[in-house]
């Protein structure tokens, strides 16, 4: 099919090779498991286990809450030692609530959901499912799948995305799970076309993956709606809004839905988990994450949920040299890890060590207004023109030229020669503005209330003096009447 | 940061840097300058090292009188691209306090009081140019005629230090008006224009065998610079395609019209400082718009400017003064041509959803 030019992009080198040709290894039970409830974009999931309690494999231990949260399982057998907050994988490094396990060993299914054909499921069945299962969008977006196959479905979505682009550098968990598990994803695809109702997917892997491509193609022979797309590989291709305009040639309205323009997209490894929990009744209770960088054996491992990053770090072997820095994701949009207690989550895909030399100068120069970030930019932002603006702490400028816009992709960052952290500025003020945003809201509605009850006390004080009135003019006819005999 | 995991991605970088920019840069620079060393002799080689010297040292005083470290700012090449760009466009023999003055005016008026890299308005080199011509026309515009460094009748070592240093001894004897000058006021008394050119030679023009700035004579060695920092992916081609191709156009246009009164195209793009500034000075980074429409408009306009000027103005040459007046418009330009962001219209405004069915 015809694919559309995106704008901006940068080339970084892959590193891919480190870890592409090994299998995935799969991880031995780690001696303590730590799974915090806030795994996903949304709300909490609330614990409901006690401490002491035995837990199965697979069983619930935490409940999601509100419209946009997800369930959280025990990945496997044993005892609650604990629910208590922990340093969690986020950016901020703050603890979250986690539910601390003591695996027996015995690695004990829970009685599932005895599965049915997943063609005779309704659509709102395979999406309860979904949810139930707590899987979320594993790229790194963590958005609860069940909660965006519903918005798909009523929005009459006909297009479905797979992302395989995993264009991030060192990831290649995404490019394994697609060479060793082809069947399962491509039956992941079929089961969310099937919720859709009818339409088409495409599944956008980057040229640089010609295995993933032909075991993907192999196992979606005969499935006609299915389709492989190769795109270029150039960084940010996996992000939703670029891949969307390469495969499609339409821009997603700021502020609007992928939904709204008939498209939605999944990926790989999600997709792959959807198989799972529909086909077999099996909740989301591991992923592949690619451990790479310097380490001695780096490798993609299947880890469940909840393992600290120490033990990946001790069965790929150790570092080769101590680490500057530790990350979970890849190294253009990851996190720092605080500290190598924090355990794998839904959404990790890599854990990183980089050392010195990989890692760019922290001293920054000043914009020479060179422009490379604005050539880079895939958004067509000009990110030197709000970086100006934000250092003067003009965060409604910055909001003028674009901010909100920025997807965060670090393109800019990357190529600026003077090292300036343009990322760092934009989410400051994104933060900034998130608050400001919040507050205007609130106050907004502080003086609607205080509006609304003006109004009704005039009301009050009208209705109030009328009735004075009437009980007056009542009074007076009343002695009227009776003066006059 | 005081905590080391609020460090936000990415954690790596494209391996490019300033200084490595600005190093570039001088490479690309280097040809031009050798020839131009080689073409005008000792003199010229001074006149080069007193105008870096210059420069360097005045940054030195700035970033000390700012309370600021010497280093990274001093060895980051930008005062060095600076002073090479002014040496170029010097008449070759100039004595050595216009270099000395020079330097200062550029990285003093140019660009420190300013606050320094990255925030001065105006392009410094050409900025200290004007400075000079407009205090010093009679230095200014003394042209040396080709002298090549070690040929029979070009000034020795030490004929060359006292040229720089004690001025030219019989100046009419070593020096004539540049081409562009020469048209110019042979136009001026009402002399058509092939008379004027003379035995003026396109080809002579392009490598460069003629009286000239230090560094502007060897149109093709320019080029060749130029085509060096588009293949290393310095520069882009929007603003010196738009420049030379609104120099080109007009010139075109008007030799047809008026070939007794209009030189053609060919002419405009290789004399005087047109390739050097089409280049290397209208796109100096700092004083250029960043998109890519913006730079399409600001070379253009450059373009045309340079053209009025050498045509209407009251100068031969206007490729300073043009750069210097489209500086000063950079920040209009940038402030209303900007990209066109993701999902929204040039406006600014979210774009409308519409959903095309599949069928």
């Amino acid at each position: 099919m015809p694919l559309h030019p995106i704008k901006g992009g940068v080339h970084p080198e892959g590193h891919k090779a480190q870890t592409n040709a090994a299998p995935i290894a799969r991880l031995p039970l780690p001696a303590r498991l730590f799974v915090p409830l806030a795994q996903h974009i949304g709300l909490p999931a609330e614990a409901c286990v006690r401490e002491g309690q035995q837990v199965k494999k697979g069983e619930l231990i935490g409940s999601a809450q509100g419209s946009v949260s997800a369930a959280v399982h025990a990945p496997t057998s044993g005892t609650v030692l604990a629910i208590a907050p922990y340093t969690a994988p986020h950016p901020s490094g703050l603890p979250l609530l986690t539910v601390v396990i003591d695996p027996d060993g015995k690695d004990e299914w829970a009685d599932l959901h005895t599965p049915r054909d997943p063609f005779d499921l309704m659509p709102e069945e395979i999406a309860a499912r979904l949810a139930a299962a707590g899987i979320v969008g594993m790229g790194g977006a963590t958005f609860p799948a069940a909660v965006k196959l519903s918005t798909a479905v009523q929005k009459h979505v006909d297009t479905l995305i797979i992302n395989g682009g995993e264009c991030e550098p060192y990831l290649t968990c995404d490019d394994r799970l697609m060479r060793e598990r082809a069947d399962q994803i491509i039956d992941g695809v079929r089961i969310l076309l099937h919720a859709i109702g009818h339409g088409r997917a495409l599944i956008a892997v980057e040229d640089n993956k010609p295995e993933a491509i032909d075991a993907l193609r192999a196992a979606a022979r005969g499935f006609d709606p299915i389709e492989i797309v190769p795109v270029p590989s150039l960084y940010p291709m996996g992000s939703e809004k670029q891949l969307i305009f390469a495969l499609l040639g339409r821009e997603v309205p700021a502020g609007a839905l992928p939904a709204q323009l008939g498209v939605t997209v999944q990926n790989v490894a999600t997709a792959a988990a959807v198989s799972e929990a529909i086909r077999h009744g099996r909740p989301l209770l591991s992923r592949v994450i690619t451990v790479g960088g310097a380490v001695r054996v780096p490798q993609n491992v299947e880890a469940l949920i909840g393992t600290p990053m120490q033990a990946l770090i001790d069965f790929c072997g150790g570092f080769t040299e101590p680490p500057a820095r530790l990350i979970m994701g890849g190294p253009m949009m990851g996190h720092v890890v605080p500290n190598m207690q924090v355990p794998v989550v839904k959404g990790s895909s890599g854990l990183l060590a980089l050392t010195a030399r990989d890692l760019p100068e922290t001293k920054a120069r000043p914009c020479i207004r060179c422009g490379s970030c604005v050539q880079a930019c895939p958004c067509g932002l000009m990110p030197l023109e709000m970086a100006a603006r934000i250092r003067q702490d003009d965060f409604k400028g910055a909001a003028a030229y674009g901010v909100t816009d920025c997807i965060s992709c670090g393109s800019c960052a990357y190529v600026c020669p003077s090292h300036i952290p343009l990322v760092q500025y934009f989410n400051h003020a994104k933060g900034h503005l998130a608050l400001e945003h919040a507050r205007e809201r609130q106050a907004a509605e502080i003086r609607a209330l205080t509006e609304a009850k003006k109004l009704r006390q005039a009301r009050e004080a009208e209705a109030k003096r009328a009735r004075a009135l009437a009980a007056k003019q009542a009074r007076e006819k009343a002695a009227a009447s009776e003066k006059t005999p | 940061m005081t905590a080391p995991h609020l460090v936000s991605g990415p954690h790596l970088a494209g391996g490019r840097t300033l200084h490595g920019i600005m190093l570039q840069v001088c490479l690309a620079l280097l040809p031009a300058t050798l020839f131009g060393v080689g073409l005008f002799g000792w003199p010229a080689l001074n006149l080069l090292l007193i105008t870096v010297a210059s420069a360097l040292a005045f940054e030195a005083l700035a970033l000390r009188l700012a309370g600021k470290p010497l280093f990274p700012d001093l060895g980051d090449g930008s005062a060095l691209v600076t002073a090479l760009l002014l040496a170029l466009s010097l008449p070759p023999w100039a004595p050595w306090w216009i270099g000395v003055l020079g330097g200062g005016f550029a990285i003093v008026l140019g660009k420190q009081i300013f606050g320094g890299l990255g925030q001065n308005p105006f392009n410094p080199a050409m900025l200290a140019r004007v400075v000079l011509l407009i205090a010093f026309p009679v230095e200014l515009t003394q042209w040396a005629t080709p002298h090549p460094l070690f040929a029979a009748g070009s000034p020795g070592f030490l004929e060359g230090l006292q040229i720089t240093f004690m001025g030219v001894p019989n100046v009419d004897a070593v020096s004539g008006a540049t081409l562009l000058g020469h048209v110019k006021t042979e136009l001026g008394r009402g002399v058509e224009l092939s008379a004027a050119l003379g035995h003026y030679d396109a080809t002579q023009a392009l490598l460069g065998m003629k009286g000239g700035s230090l560094g502007e004579t060897s149109a093709l060695l320019i080029l060749l610079g130029g085509l060096y920092l588009l293949a290393r992916r310095i520069i882009t081609w929007h603003i010196p395609v738009a420049m030379l191709a609104a120099i080109a156009l007009p010139a075109t246009v008007m030799h047809w019209i008026d070939p007794l009164h209009h030189a053609g195209a060919l002419y405009h793009l290789l004399t005087g400082g047109v390739m050097l500034g089409a280049f290397f000075i209208a796109t100096d980074y700092v004083t250029s718009p960043s998109s890519p429409a913006g730079q399409v408009i600001y070379g253009a306009a450059c373009g045309l400017l340079v053209w009025i000027i050498r045509s209407f103005g009251g100068f031969p040459e206007g490729v300073a003064f043009a750069v210097l007046l489209m500086n000063g418009a950079t920040p209009l330009i940038d402030h209303w041509v900007r990209p066109r962001i993701y999902g929204r219209d040039r406006k600014g405004q979210p774009l409308t959803v519409a959903r095309e069915k599949r069928s």
